[in-house]
């Protein structure tokens, strides 16, 4: 596996954000509709991101409870744009091989007569490479 | 007038009333919606990544087809116009991706934001005017309490969607109002049904769904309208037990060119 500095940098690389900015308000964490369901809040991602722990970001079930609401995107106040490290860290765990999160055979019992090709259209796009 | 118009892969299927009320209503406001020839799914969300670049041609084909032909761009799906809206800023204004796009597009010929993109409630204030549209209603919805559900999707991130204040928006209000009916002003707007989440866990789908729903009731809504097939769907299976609408479709009621499209 990598080492830990070129794992922080390609995370922070990938999300074209820059977690240094970050005042550690919580505000992001305050307005995200995922709070309850995540292990590491979104003020966590843009932490952990900066100290270079990413091992455990990369192995938690948060990454797939984020929304993509960009309702911390909008409302952070320093402009730190948090979901975009959740995106990279995910983007990096599920880019290995075998780790799609999602795949053709998980969709059969999850569609109905009414699901919509946009749920399982953005559900690829964020689960699966 | 005539416009771009891209679908999307979910107004062809699962959410065809949305597709063809807004048709049928844009052809009574005098625009006609000229679908996009051969375009491809937007991918449903907008993926923030630097580095994803293929996953995003699809939107900037759609967006070059409408500045070839001069036209602006206009979408009806919350998530459509979200990812060519979001998709359209980065050509703006991120010069390395713009970079990466126009080499892979280098026979087609490049391009560089020049699009202008609006989703359908844009194309009515901005392109035909609510006052216009207001005089255009045969079947006033008067006495009627809406609930203008944004979701996430249509007004954020405010600085790529451009469509309105994000935290305060009007735009739908102004909509329903023109309508001739009651707009009612709630907390949970602008939050998230959940999303695609349903896909991986549908009982927190249900949770923030209920959530917006109970706050639009307790707001006195009659009824909630959205643009987003994904809203509906998630608003719906979380056992609404207040009707859920597409924008598209009070506007052909209140145009009154709702019934023929039926046929
Ligand atoms: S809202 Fe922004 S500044 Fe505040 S903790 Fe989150 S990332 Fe840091
Ligand atoms: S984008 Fe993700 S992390 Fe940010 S507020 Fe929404 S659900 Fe939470």
């Amino acid at each position: 596996m990598h080492n830990t500095e070129y794992l922080r940098d390609e995370i922070i690389r990938i999300s074209g954000a820059n977690p240094a900015k970050c005042m550690r308000c919580g505000k992001c964490s305050a307005t995200c509709p995922a709070y309850d369901e995540m292990e590491y809040h979104p003020h966590q991602f843009v932490n952990m991101v900066e100290c270079g722990d990413i091992e455990p970001l990369l192995n938690s079930e948060s990454l797939y409870m984020c929304l993509s609401c960009f309702a911390c995107i909008e409302r952070c106040p320093r402009g730190v744009e948090p979901a975009k490290f959740v995106e990279a860290v995910r983007l990096t765990a599920i880019r290995q091989q075998g780790a799609n999160r999602l795949t053709a055979d998980n969709v059969p019992p999850i569609v109905d007569e009414d699901t919509p090709q946009q749920l399982l259209v953005s559900a690829f796009r964020k689960y699966t490479k | 007038m005539k416009v771009s118009y891209f679908p999307g892969c979910t107004l062809k299927n699962k959410a065809k009333d949305l597709d063809l009320y807004a048709l049928r209503s844009a052809e009574a406001l005098g625009v006609t919606l000229e679908e996009i020839e051969n375009w491809q799914c937007c991918g449903g969300v907008f993926t923030t990544a630097e580095d994803e670049v293929a996953t995003k041609l699809s939107s900037v084909r759609a967006l070059k087809y409408a500045s070839d032909r001069s036209q602006p761009l206009v979408t009806v799906c919350s998530a459509c116009h979200n990812v060519i809206k979001q998709t359209n800023y980065a050509m703006q204004n991120n010069k390395a991706f713009a970079d990466k796009v126009n080499r892979y597009m280098a026979e087609d010929g490049g391009y560089n934001g020049e699009a202008e993109v609006y989703h359908y409630l844009e194309m009515l204030r901005d392109l035909v005017g609510f006052d216009t549209l207001k005089e255009k209603v045969a079947n006033s919805l008067k006495g009627k309490k809406i609930a203008a559900y944004y979701g996430c999707l249509l007004l954020r991130p405010g600085k790529a969607m451009g469509m309105d204040d994000p935290e305060n928006p009007t735009i739908m209000e102004d909509f329903i109002r023109a309508l001739g009916a009651d707009a009612v002003i709630w907390a949970k707007r602008n939050e998230c049904c959940g999303g695609y989440i349903s896909v991986e866990s549908p009982e927190t789908a249900k949770k923030n769904s209920n959530a917006v729903i109970r706050n639009a009731k307790a707001a006195g809504a009659e009824m909630i309208i959205t643009a987003c097939p994904l809203c509906k769907y998630n608003l719906e299976k979380s056992g609404a037990d207040i009707p859920v609408v597409y924008i598209t479709e009070i506007l052909a009621e209140a145009l009154g060119v709702k019934e023929d499209t039926n046929a």
